[in-house]
């Protein structure tokens, strides 16, 4: 099995690879809910269906030492990230081949070999943890860089302005990704934030910012060179929009019953994968048959994840009193 | 008595408080379109309107202190934070503000804000929503703290909350917002005064929330006659009932989830200690989960919560031999 930095390197340049790993996302995505009813999850689970383009496009152009937080809705990041479906089903199932030994759950995904910093389940909480980590590259002389995606209803939390505020003044090498998927929760964004375009609150913080087409991931991976190359060569932090939209519901109760009707459907017109078997064939790179290929290939991938996370061992009871503090030294 | 879900008492509680007040209000994530979300607010929109009953962006520090201004201005606004830990970035405002406004006012103002917030685990829900935290807030003198345990006291005691002039944190045990119970609308409940829901004379069990359920199928399971108390007020709490529930049996034992440090029973056992020491038959003591975030798989979960029959173990370790019982992670030899 391939590690983590395996997975993160394929994807770097390989657009094959690339498309391959937001399929892997989207198929990952679509087994969660069946393993609820098996009763094989339990708590909540948020799924990122339509987002699968942002995800890899911004791990396509991070480097592995660079560091991201990001939220609950963190399977696709994960996955992109380079996280092997094993350890991060493994942690939604609470198996001990989870990226967490199953004490974290679907909410918790974390991996330091790639960068990737724990997932948290509160609102808006990664936005100042990521300009502190860009404030220890500054600090130590690296050119690394943080980076927090979080939501478009996060725009809404002291953190998110907080965060950018001290990010600008102190010049930090970190890109804050608000992913605009149109809803927070159940609330569509416009009656619960007065502006449409919400990259436009970095402006009081004087701070570099746009939108981009987070359904494309050429376009992902264009914004994000360039807030990168900003943040590296000291120039200081970017805010993006991404915008995008969540296909499924809020979570695994959530039906999105509220949402205009035909809303779903426009966007799906631009589904990411779509987008980008549409590129990649008009490019000669693939063709339907072999997109077709890749797709049932996956299915059968996903179904040995399945397999071997079911067969994992549960944790032991002393498991959850690991990892709680630094152990004491045993002094001689 | 109607028979009613938890949740559904919550929501009966609010519409009669609404219905009585014209002030009452209330607002928070999703609680107005989405009728909340864990459907703690049905109907409520529909019936009082978008004045009085309102969706919030993501901002628990705004909307908590919005709430927290409303209230001096002559509004009882009723604020929903959906998971406990959430009020972490809204603390100032509860603990810092509305607790020391009437203390820094010269007592001319008062602060009816009533929070409410579901807590606990159970659930899966992972250890950033699945804590109880009383102890975030219990030390807060200003602050008044009630933890609901069934549909009664769900209904009681959130309208006792609504009518209090001061500020009052209220928890509910999310693991308890489908449970059925039956519920008599005319019961009143006073905030600081603990339920007896079983009498008897072995031995006083304190317990609070979710834990009450667990207390009464270990006193079924373990035929022990045990005097079953629910606090239902942390601050202030009932110190007559403990009291003179341990005076009678010579024993105590408190039921917790919280962690063993810093819980809010080890005020409990510290009193009763201090005033009974000299009539006491045994080691007050109590049972809590252990110093561990709370874990996320299933079969932690299970065990990180006090469960029946460890609770039954250990009532009849303490009953036997007036010692304290060991905690399950002693006996399996995880830790001291
Ligand atoms: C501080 C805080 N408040 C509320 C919540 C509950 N909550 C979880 S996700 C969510 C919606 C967030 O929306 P958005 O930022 O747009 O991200 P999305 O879920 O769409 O990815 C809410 C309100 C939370 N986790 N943390
Ligand atoms: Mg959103």
């Amino acid at each position: 099995m391939k590690t983590s930095l395996q997975r993160r390197q394929d994807i770097k340049t390989d657009k094959i690879a690339q498309y391959e790993r937001m399929v892997e996302i989207r198929e990952f995505e679509e087994q969660i809910n069946a393993l609820f009813a098996a009763g094989l999850v339990r708590g909540s689970t948020h799924l990122c269906q339509g987002q699968e383009a942002l995800d890899v496009g911004i791990a396509a152009v991070l480097r592995p030492d660079d560091v991201v937080l990001a939220t609950y809705r963190g399977h696709g990041v994960a996955l992109a990230l380079g996280l092997t479906p094993e350890s991060v089903l493994g942690e939604i199932m609470g198996k001990t081949n989870g990226c967490c030994g199953g004490v974290g759950g679907s909410m918790h995904m974390c991996d330091m070999s790639v960068g990737l910093l724990p997932t948290s389940a509160i609102v808006g909480a990664g936005i100042p943890i990521a300009a502190g980590a860009a404030l220890a590259f500054q600090v130590q002389g690296k050119d690394n860089v943080g980076v927090a995606v979080f939501g478009d209803g996060a725009s809404n939390i002291g953190a998110f302005h907080e965060g950018l505020n001290l990010a600008a003044i102190w010049k930090l090498p970190v890109i804050f990704i608000c992913d605009n998927n149109v809803y927070g929760e159940y609330s569509r964004i416009n009656t619960t934030t007065p502006i449409e375009d919400l990259h436009t609150r970095a402006e009081s913080y004087n701070m570099p910012h746009f939108s981009l087409d987070g359904m494309d991931i050429a376009a992902v991976e264009k914004g994000m060179t360039e807030a990168v190359n900003r943040a590296r060569s000291g120039g200081g932090p970017t805010l993006i929009e991404a915008k995008t939209y969540r296909f499924a519901g809020h979570s695994r109760a959530d039906q999105a019953l509220y949402r205009p009707a035909g809303e779903l459907e426009q966007w799906q017109k631009r589904d990411p994968l779509k987008v980008t078997e549409e590129g990649l064939v008009a490019s000669g790179l693939l063709t339907p048959e072999k997109i077709e290929k890749i797709k049932s290939d996956m299915k059968v991938r996903m179904q040995e994840v399945i397999e071997t996370c079911s067969a994992a061992p549960e944790p032991t009871l002393a498991s959850m009193f690991e990892n709680i503090w630094t152990p004491v030294k045993a002094s001689k | 008595m109607t028979a009613m879900r938890f949740r559904q008492a919550i929501v009966t509680a609010l519409a009669d408080e609404m219905r009585a007040d014209s002030s009452v209000m209330i607002f928070g994530e999703d609680v107005a379109v989405a009728e909340g979300p864990f459907k703690t607010s049905e109907g409520l929109l529909q019936e009082f309107g978008p004045l009085r009953v309102r969706d919030t962006p993501i901002s628990e520090m705004a909307f908590t202190g919005a709430a927290v201004g409303a209230a001096i201005m002559g509004m009882k606004p009723v604020v929903e934070i959906m998971f406990m830990e959430f009020l972490g970035v809204a603390l100032d405002q509860l603990v810092t503000e509305a607790a020391k406004l009437r203390y820094l006012s010269n007592g001319t103002l008062s602060v009816p804000i009533v929070v409410r917030a579901s807590c606990g685990s159970g659930l899966g829900f992972g250890s950033q929503h699945s804590q109880t935290l009383e102890n975030w807030v219990a030390a807060t003198p200003g602050l008044k703290v009630v933890h609901l345990s069934d549909a009664q006291s769900a209904y009681s005691l959130m309208r006792a909350a609504i009518q209090d002039p001061d500020p009052v944190m209220v928890l509910e045990p999310r693991i308890l917002y489908g449970e059925r119970g039956e519920v008599d609308t005319s019961l009143k409940m006073t905030i600081g005064q603990a339920r007896m829901i079983r009498s008897g004379g072995a031995i006083t069990i304190v317990s609070l929330g979710q834990m009450v359920n667990v207390c009464k199928s270990a006193i079924e399971k373990s035929g022990i006659d045990v005097e079953l108390i629910d606090l239902a007020t942390v601050v202030p709490w009932d110190r007559a009932a403990v009291l003179n529930s341990v005076k009678k049996t010579g024993r105590l034992v408190v039921v917790e989830e919280s962690p063993e440090s810093g819980g809010w029973g080890s005020e409990i056992v510290a009193t009763v200690t201090a005033e009974l020491f000299g009539s006491l038959k045994g080691a007050p003591f109590r049972i809590t989960t252990p110093d561990v975030p709370v874990p996320y798989s299933g079969v932690l979960e299970t065990r990180y919560v006090p469960t029946d029959d460890d609770i039954v173990r250990q009532l009849t370790h303490a009953i036997g031999t007036g010692e304290k019982p060991k905690t399950w992670w002693q006996l399996e030899g995880i830790k001291k």
